[in-house]
């Protein structure tokens, strides 16, 4: 039985086409997240590895413990002393770009599918494609449309990053009780006095829930970017498995550990 | 109000009934709300006299208020009972439109609030009315002080005025103390104080108050009671009191509005309904009450047949606290109105068939 749509052939036409005649759309796109991963990627540049070591553990300090912020200095010295301080705060800077880009679409799309069941109704599958799609394979036409570099490197990140922002904001406004809705209506709320002092408040611990998961599915796509030239530790860990280099491979790893670690300690106090 | 409040009242803190004033403040004009997917089809069932439950299986509509009239006087505290489901809820919603009516006029001063624009409800809603909740409903992000002063920031006033307000309110409800505490670190009892300072620092006209007590202990629940019965002395409000404790209705109504199948039964003041329920489920609801904490002195007064003896009992004191007076003498006690004037007199055994009735008889 031959029955055959061919879905394959679709999709690669699309591609072409929109690689064809979507080029200056691209651009746009390309050159903002450009500016913006290099511009935070050279800020974090700036002051000596030390100084922001310390300031990471100042922030530590303050949200957690100090405790927390003595592993945060010990094992940053640790990333400059096997000399992936370079990489480590490329890396750095491509997740905080593609976590704040997935937050500021994701979040907006979160409210828009707490207010409206149609708009949910839509986007729960799209949601389940962007998480569940192997990255490989939209990381191919990232490269077609963006080149290679950090840039398509940092839209399949925001795409794998951003259904939780999503999620759990929609989730935290529907959760909020009815009561405390009712509650800023009866006082006089308009709809976004009602969005931002009363809904988005106290759906904070489920968005900043949000904001970690982001962070954190943005880390660990980060050495699958590296293949299409992302840099940072993905590449370090790249160029172990390709040389065979278990040593060189283990150090990049552990560097994103590190990285994970003390993002994830951070922003879940926010959420508290 | 030139109400003087009588001395030894029904509470200590009872405000004195009104009797002169009778000006309607809060007007509900042949109201309904029917829930489901076509209002109107329910509406129309609804108008040909339907049943709730048929109404339900037939049609999958919920009758929540049917056809409810009702006029609220100024400076009432007015007590709508039910048990749950009886859609007295839902009833106190559409008085702010928190839920839309299917149908009928919510008149306030004459203004019909249902015809008003979405722009000039919320202004409605800021300046004229506002809302206690029976699971309190605190922001909790804010701290207290913040919280009464929520109404205030959200019409524009600015933080400093707010605060300010909200901390005279909190003193008002004896809570000053806490002011800079999280919600979630008070008590119920504490956190519903709050709501009330929240309410009645906005001064509004109308205060709506869906079960407010009902998810305190006993004991803060009386507490409560008198609190805003205090508030409501020093300041009178019209007040919407939803409730399905029937004790906390008849200790603090003015008048009680009973509900049933989103309907109303009867409308009185708790001793007319006791003395005179419009049928078997008025009877009913009211049959655990005891006269003795319903009825005054005043309600059961007769002429006096024979001189007087004795210190005279006030007409709003209750007779389960002139019992001990009747059982210590035998001679028929006086009654005195609250500027001392002899009303009447009881004797031991109109006050021993009272209690026994459970309603004054002829």
């Amino acid at each position: 039985m031959s029955f055959d749509i061919p879905i394959d052939r679709w999709i690669s036409t699309l591609v072409d086409w929109l690689v064809d005649h979507g080029q200056g759309f691209f651009d746009v796109i390309r050159s903002t997240l450009e500016v913006l991963t290099f511009g935070i990627e050279d800020l974090l540049l700036l002051p000596p590895d030390w100084l922001l070591a310390c300031a990471l553990g100042g922030l530590a300090w303050w949200r957690v413990n100090w405790r927390f912020a003595l592993f945060t200095v010990a094992a940053l010295l640790l990333i400059v002393s096997m000399d992936l301080w370079e990489e480590t705060v490329a890396t750095l800077a491509l997740v905080l770009a593609a976590t704040l880009v997935s937050l500021l679409l994701g979040i907006p799309l979160g409210i828009a599918c707490a207010y409206s069941d149609r708009v949910e109704r839509i986007i729960r599958p799209v949601l389940d494609l962007m998480q569940t799609m192997p990255a490989f394979v939209y990381l191919i036409p990232a490269a077609m449309f963006f080149g290679l570099g950090p840039v398509p490197g940092v839209v399949a990140t925001i795409i794998f990053a951003m259904p939780p922002a999503v999620r759990l904001t929609n989730l935290g406004i529907r959760q909020v009780p009815a009561e405390l809705v009712e509650a800023g209506l009866a006082f006089g709320c308009t709809w976004w006095q009602l969005l931002v002092k009363v809904q988005l408040p106290a759906a904070r611990p489920s968005i900043m829930a949000g904001i970690n998961q982001a962070i954190m599915l943005a880390l660990s796509m980060v050495v699958i970017a590296s293949m299409i030239g992302a840099g940072g530790l993905g590449d370090t860990v790249l160029r172990g498995i390709q040389r065979l280099d278990v040593g060189l491979g283990f150090e990049g790893g552990l560097g994103v550990v590190i990285l994970a670690i003390i993002l994830d300690r951070i922003t879940q106090s926010f959420g508290r | 109000m030139p109400c003087a409040p009588a001395p030894g009242a029904r509470s200590p803190d009872r405000p004195a009934r009104r009797t002169s004033h009778r000006i309607v403040h809060l007007r509900l004009e042949h109201i309904s709300k029917v829930f489901g997917s076509e209002p109107a089809l329910g509406l129309e069932a609804l108008h040909r006299g339907i049943s709730k439950s048929e109404l339900l299986a037939v049609t999958n509509h919920v009758i929540g208020v049917r056809d409810v009239s009702l006029d609220i006087e100024h400076g009432e505290l007015f007590v709508v009972m039910g048990l749950s489901g009886s859609g007295k809820s839902t009833l106190v919603r559409l008085i702010n439109r928190l839920i839309e009516p299917s149908e009928g006029h919510v008149l306030l001063d004459g203004i019909d609030v249902t015809a008003l624009s979405n722009r000039d409800l919320v202004a409605l809603r800021r300046d004229k009315m506002s809302m206690v909740f029976q699971s309190f409903a605190l922001l909790p992000h804010l701290n207290v002080l913040d919280n009464v002063a929520f109404g205030l920031r959200i019409a524009g006033v600015d933080a400093t005025t707010a605060r300010h307000h909200a901390r005279a309110a909190l003193e008002l409800v004896g809570i000053a103390e806490v002011a800079g505490q999280r919600p979630e670190q008070l008590s119920g009892g504490m956190q519903q104080r709050v709501g009330l300072a929240r309410a009645w620092v906005t001064e509004p006209e109308i205060l709506l108050m869906d079960e407010a007590f009902s998810a305190l202990d006993p004991l803060i629940r009386t507490e409560m009671q008198d609190a805003l019965l205090e508030l409501q002395r020093n300041d009178r409000r019209t007040i919407v009191f939803i409730s399905h404790d029937l004790a906390e209705a008849v200790r603090i109504a003015d008048r009680i509005a009973i509900m049933s199948e989103g309907e109303i039964r009867q409308v009185g003041k708790p001793a007319e309904i006791v003395g005179n329920p419009a049928d078997g489920y008025v009877r009913a609801f009211f049959r655990d009450v005891q006269p003795g904490r319903l009825f005054t002195a005043g309600d059961i007064a007769q002429a006096c047949d024979g001189p007087i003896y004795g210190e005279p009992v006030a007409a709003g004191a209750l007779l389960e606290e002139i019992l001990p007076r009747a059982a210590a003498s035998d001679a028929p006690l006086p009654v005195a109105d609250a500027r001392g004037n002899i009303i009447g007199c009881i004797d031991r055994g109109r006050l021993l068939q009272t209690l026994a009735a459970g309603q004054p008889t002829s």
